[in-house]
């Protein structure tokens, strides 16, 4: 497919405008797409935005009806709640987050470790039964996680790992390394296999060549592999829900969702808690929006 | 050798997280053990197998997860490839357009849950308190079984629908100009160039996207868990839930893993035929 994400999410006009006389009710008909576009959009962005209306909302406008859409009064106290536990020091969910940065960035830097390599030779040399290998290490990340879970709990409380960030960050990396092989071997495919040849020539090794003129190209991949395996990590809950239970080892998915578990809900620290969360991931997303769609789809499809 | 050196370290990972995992889960399925009895496993050769695949209720969770998996991946593909195309339509905007249509996407599953489940509640939720102003009457959303499998495909569809939307506009803008053109010029009718050019182009990643949806729903938990905990009654109780209820709630660990070897072997399938697309696709 001769597709590149760059042409699907560029913004300059990269189409020329379709002439006025086209047919008849042309520009009735540009409007009426104009305006089912913005509804869409709305709908699409509506939740989002009534998520962060609802984290500076005080708590009698959160749960009035009917909804408050505008004139609530506006506080920080949600936020603070986020990061402050009530009698002061820190919360339960400022940990959470805590751990969340350290599971998945560990978690990401071993699958980058182990994955980029991996994938430099399965694009280089002729491994045997490549396609096979390849396919194998994809379909290990289409496992459902609640199958997986099972034998992972028993093997886990039968060596400790239960119930410790170590055991989060294994099985994090496990499941992000076949993701980083498969979206750097893309990246891989792509730098000419005839520098490192030339570089052979010059009387290198093959892995000098791979360090010295190989690696410094794939950084931009390299990094934005990373931020994927960083995303999947931080947003995964299925593994932090059955594997971790203490309040110092648990991330923050199960953390927050375990804020709706007693009689009543404070929605207005669920909603800020979320923003604070989600926040990073849609910084990270926007940063890495050209390889969207093969970070989406694990590396299988691109361009 | 060198490719063996780089290679086998994350093979040697992949084996034991998650080949040896299925393997003892393989194991256990031929068992009765129990996680929390402790004691001997007593071999039961394929009772728990037969068990499963005859029993009345793993057939109404299947069902359920077929009623689920059909309608949220039929929905998102609908409306991904309609957003798509209008997108492709526009000359200005189309970068910000692209942007903001993607943010559900990238939300976790637990915040997606947590946020309808707030916007879903029947007393105080802002979807019941529009359905108020707009004089119509008030839905029970999650409490109710009939509407509760609803709001599931509702929720998942708003999360997964840029997801298509993303696939399908990098085919719809690969489309090659070139043959509008030449369309254009015979005078073929906009569904004419629709059919003809539009979609044999756009199909084909199309449908990769949508099988890649379809293992994703298939093996879809946390937002069950957090949107409507499978309930009320077992309404939304999809296999993996359910396989979560046998495993850890009812600790028939032998059973579960009979039971997640048999969603495994579903996955496979699916998997394969997606992968073996995918592969045509690439050499074609």
């Amino acid at each position: 497919m001769a597709v590149s994400v760059d042409e699907a999410v560029s913004t300059g006009p990269t189409r020329e405008r379709t002439p006025p006389t086209r047919r008849l009710g042309g520009r009735g008909r540009s409007v009426l797409e104009i305006a089912l576009l913005t509804v869409l959009a709305v709908v699409m962005l509506f939740p989002v935005l009534w998520m962060i209306e609802t984290s500076i909302k005080e708590n009698r406008d959160v749960y009035a009806v009917p909804a408050q859409f505008f004139g609530f009064s506006v506080t920080i106290d949600h936020f603070k709640d986020v990061f402050v536990a009530p009698g002061g020091g820190r919360s339960d969910l400022s940990v959470a987050f805590l751990n969340s940065a350290v599971v998945a960035g560990v978690s990401t830097v071993l699958a980058t470790v182990l994955g980029v390599p991996a994938a430099w030779a399965y694009s280089r040399f002729a491994v045997k039964a490549k396609k096979d290998q390849l396919f194998f290490i994809l379909s290990t990340r289409f496992m459902p996680p609640v199958v997986v879970v099972i034998p992972i709990f028993l093997m886990y409380r039968q060596v400790g790992l239960i119930d410790s960030k170590l055991g989060l960050i294994l099985i994090y990396t496990a499941f992000n390394a076949p993701f980083t092989i498969w979206m750097m071997k893309g990246f891989v495919d792509e730098v000419p296999a005839e520098y490192e040849d030339a570089a052979m020539l010059d009387g290198y090794t093959r892995l000098q060549a791979f360090w010295r003129h190989t690696l410094p190209l794939l950084v931009p991949g390299i990094a934005a592999t990373a931020v994927f395996a960083l995303i999947f990590s931080w947003n995964e809950f299925v593994f932090a829900i059955f594997l971790t239970s203490s309040d110092s080892v648990r991330t923050a998915p199960p953390a927050i969702a375990g804020l709706i578990g007693g009689t009543t809900t404070d929605w207005g620290l669920v909603a800020a808690a979320s923003v604070v969360f989600a926040l990073p991931v849609l910084v990270f997303a926007y940063l890495v929006r050209k390889h969207l769609i093969a970070g989406v789809t694990l590396g299988a499809v691109r361009r | 050798m060198l490719a063996t050196v780089f290679i086998s370290p994350a093979l040697l990972l992949l084996l034991a997280m998650s080949v040896f995992p299925l393997l003892w889960a393989l194991y256990l399925s031929f068992t009765d053990y129990s996680a929390t009895r402790g004691g001997p496993a007593r071999f039961v050769g394929f009772g728990n197998y037969t068990a499963i695949l005859t029993s009345a209720q793993v057939h109404q969770r299947a069902l359920t997860t077929l009623i689920y998996v059909v309608g949220a991946v039929a929905l998102q593909t609908v409306l991904g490839f309609g957003i798509a195309y209008l997108i492709s339509r526009r000359t200005h905007g189309r970068g910000l357009l692209t942007t903001l249509f993607l943010v559900p996407m990238m939300l976790s599953p637990v915040v997606v849950g947590l946020f309808w489940r707030f916007m879903l509640d029947a007393q105080f939720g802002v979807i019941n308190s529009m359905l108020g102003s707009l004089g119509l009457g008030q839905v029970e959303w999650l409490t109710r079984q009939r509407t509760a499998l609803i709001s599931l495909i509702v929720v998942d569809t708003w999360q997964w629908t840029p997801f298509i939307m993303l696939i399908a506009l990098a085919g719809l803008t690969a489309v090659p100009k070139y043959l509008y053109e030449a369309a254009s010029i015979d005078r073929a009718s906009e569904w004419f160039r629709f059919r003809t050019i539009t979609l044999p182009l756009v199909w084909p990643l199309l449908l990769i996207a949508v099988m890649f949806r379809a293992i994703e729903a298939f093996r879809l938990f946390d937002l069950v868990y957090i949107l409507t905990n499978g309930g009320p009654g077992v309404s939304t109780e999809t296999l993996s839930f359910h396989v979560y209820k046998v495993a850890f709630l009812g600790f028939n660990t032998g059973t579960a893993s009979a039971y997640g070897i048999l969603m495994v072997l579903v996955v496979i399938v699916l998997t394969q035929l997606y992968l073996r697309y995918l592969n045509k696709l690439k050499e074609g």
